[in-house]
């Protein structure tokens, strides 16, 4: 059995760690962005008293005469075709739906989706209407927040570690085992509750570990970045990887294989 | 309790799993990492706050004198207030938090319900008129699963760290006491801990028990057995939670796993302590914005 206790230890300013070249612009709400007014104002911006001031805590992104503040931690703002997975809290309660949708989802369920539609006081309308859409089975979901997960073309990811994720876009990551042969009714409403082989568990806790440690970091989340890092997590035991000096000599190490990799 | 909403399939994910090897890698009897700090609320005579994995406890200890009571007039007494804070969860704002805490705080009554954990005798002043009263005011900043096991440990810490001003009664002629605080403010006298029992929580998932469960491994399991272990590790009160049912030869299993985890725990816990304490007045503070 293992047990360790530890003393607090105070985090590190993460530039120090990281050894950015470029400096971002960081501004907190109420803080004067620019007071040139010939620029057009985006998202997480305001103008009041002739300048441009920041409405949520983030970095400064400036695309030609559009400024705009991107958040570092937000809750979740649908965009029309953002994959998302879910979970069922409330049903309506009709006789139709009854007999209906009971059979195939209950109130806790797991669900892949794609946003059909947003309205305008934020709610979204979700459709599964693909067949790689639809009730999840077995696995783990991992809860982090939205800003983390990268805008890619697809968020289905068969990893070759031989785990699958499904990265949502509201920061739900699903991590399951990759189905044996794609059957006729993937993504249809009844689950294979079949035990899970001890290797395919050990992929995925592997790589839940991972994900975590990622985040801890505030390391961008897409199909390279979780394999890098699983890949620099392979001399660990899968235990260790909750420790938080060994999540961060990992995540250090993916961050320099992210940079050879772009450079 | 604080509880998290699972599929069948994730749960049925969980049950399977603990036979080999749990979510995040751990064995049955892995605790997650715990970080231990004391001394971190300065106008209280004793404090300490304990992290584990997410779970976040805060616990403060204030001495005040008071009289003792009436069956035992040669000893001071403990008084436990437990506050959920809405911070926790959702589920504890208003008085949602009030269940869950009244029953900690009755857990914690029955495992200090006995001579040998804390020295009551030290806390009196004068036989049947003064004594201290140690007020333990527990904070639930967070809860990620395995509250009872964390908040043990922070109420032990906090008491370790507690500092009583050292008093002496003095006797007019007349025959009134009166009673003299030292001028020294380092002249305290300290608890011993020794005694002082841990819970450890062994949740029954499938045909296995585990220690330490997270928050969705709770909600698979539907029997946990709370066993109150001293660090010599006699077992000092038990209780069972949940609405399922368990088998007389697990509950005999639990209680010695119990047993062997708590002594480790209890050796861990002392090891942190006093390397705490060796560091001096001069030790970084972390506190909650480190």
């Amino acid at each position: 059995m293992a047990m360790e206790m530890r003393l607090p230890v105070a985090r590190k300013p993460l530039s120090e760690s990281v050894g950015r070249d470029t400096k971002k612009h960081l501004v907190v709400p109420g803080d004067t962005i620019t007071t040139d007014t010939g620029f057009m104002r985006g998202h997480g911006t305001y103008m009041g008293e002739e300048k441009l001031i920041a409405s949520v805590a983030g970095s400064v992104e400036r695309v030609n005469k559009l400024i705009c503040v991107k958040a570092l931690k937000t809750r979740y703002n649908g965009e029309v075709g953002d994959i998302v997975v879910g979970r069922i809290t409330e049903r309506r309660r009709s006789a139709e739906d009854e007999l209906a949708m009971r059979g195939f989802l209950q109130e806790g369920d797991l669900i892949s989706a794609e946003v059909q539609a947003v309205f305008s006081d934020g709610a979204v309308s979700l459709h599964t209407r693909s067949l790689k859409y639809g009730k999840l089975g077995q696995g783990v979901l991992v809860q982090v927040s939205p800003s983390l997960v990268k805008r890619q073309k697809t968020h289905f990811h068969d990893l070759p570690c031989g785990a699958s994720v499904i990265l949502g876009n509201n920061g739900f990551i699903w991590i399951y085992p990759t189905p044996e042969h794609k059957e006729e009714d993937a993504g249809a409403f009844s689950a294979n509750l079949e035990p899970v082989s001890l290797a395919d568990r050990e992929v995925i806790s592997r790589l839940r570990n991972c994900i975590v440690s990622l985040v801890t970091q505030r390391v961008m989340l897409y199909d390279t970045s979780i394999l890098y890092c699983y890949e620099a997590s392979l001399p660990h035991q899968i235990k260790d990887l909750l420790k938080p000096e060994i999540m961060e000599e990992v995540v250090m190490e993916t961050r320099q294989r992210l940079l050879e990799q772009e450079g | 309790m604080a509880s998290v909403a699972l599929s069948e399939a994730e749960k049925v994910y969980i049950v399977h799993g603990v036979q080999d090897l749990r979510v995040d890698g751990r064995g049955c009897e892995d605790y997650r990492c715990v970080e231990v700090e004391t001394d971190v609320v300065s106008n209280t005579s004793g404090s300490a706050r304990v992290k584990l994995g997410h779970t976040d406890i805060l616990v403060g200890v204030k001495a005040e004198m008071g009289t003792p009571k009436l069956e035992k007039p040669n000893e001071g007494y403990l008084e436990f207030f437990v506050d959920c804070s809405a911070n926790a969860t959702p589920e504890f704002e208003g008085r949602g938090g009030d269940d869950l805490g009244t029953e900690i705080a009755n857990t914690l009554y029955r495992i200090f319900n006995n001579k040998s954990s804390v020295d009551l005798k030290s806390l009196c002043i004068s036989p049947r008129e003064h004594c201290w009263i140690l007020y333990v005011d527990v904070l639930l900043l967070e809860c990620d699963g395995n509250l009872f096991d964390t908040i043990c440990i922070a109420v032990k810490a906090a008491l370790f760290n507690t500092r009583i001003p050292r008093v002496r009664v003095l006797e007019d002629e007349e025959g009134s006491k009166d009673i003299e605080l030292s001028d020294d403010p380092y002249d305290c006298i300290r608890l011993s801990v020794e005694n002082v029992p841990c819970i450890v929580t062994l949740c029954k998932i499938g045909y296995r028990h585990v220690v330490d469960a997270t928050l969705q491994e709770e909600a698979c399991s539907l029997a946990s057995l709370l066993v109150s272990v001293t660090s010599a590790g006699v077992v000092t009160c038990m209780r069972k939670v949940g609405k399922g049912s368990l088998d007389p030869e697990s509950i005999f299993e639990m209680m010695e796993t119990g047993k062997r985890v708590g002594k480790v725990l209890h050796a861990s816990l002392q090891s942190v302590l006093h390397k705490e304490e060796s560091l001096g007045p001069k030790r970084q503070k972390v506190g909650f914005l480190g």
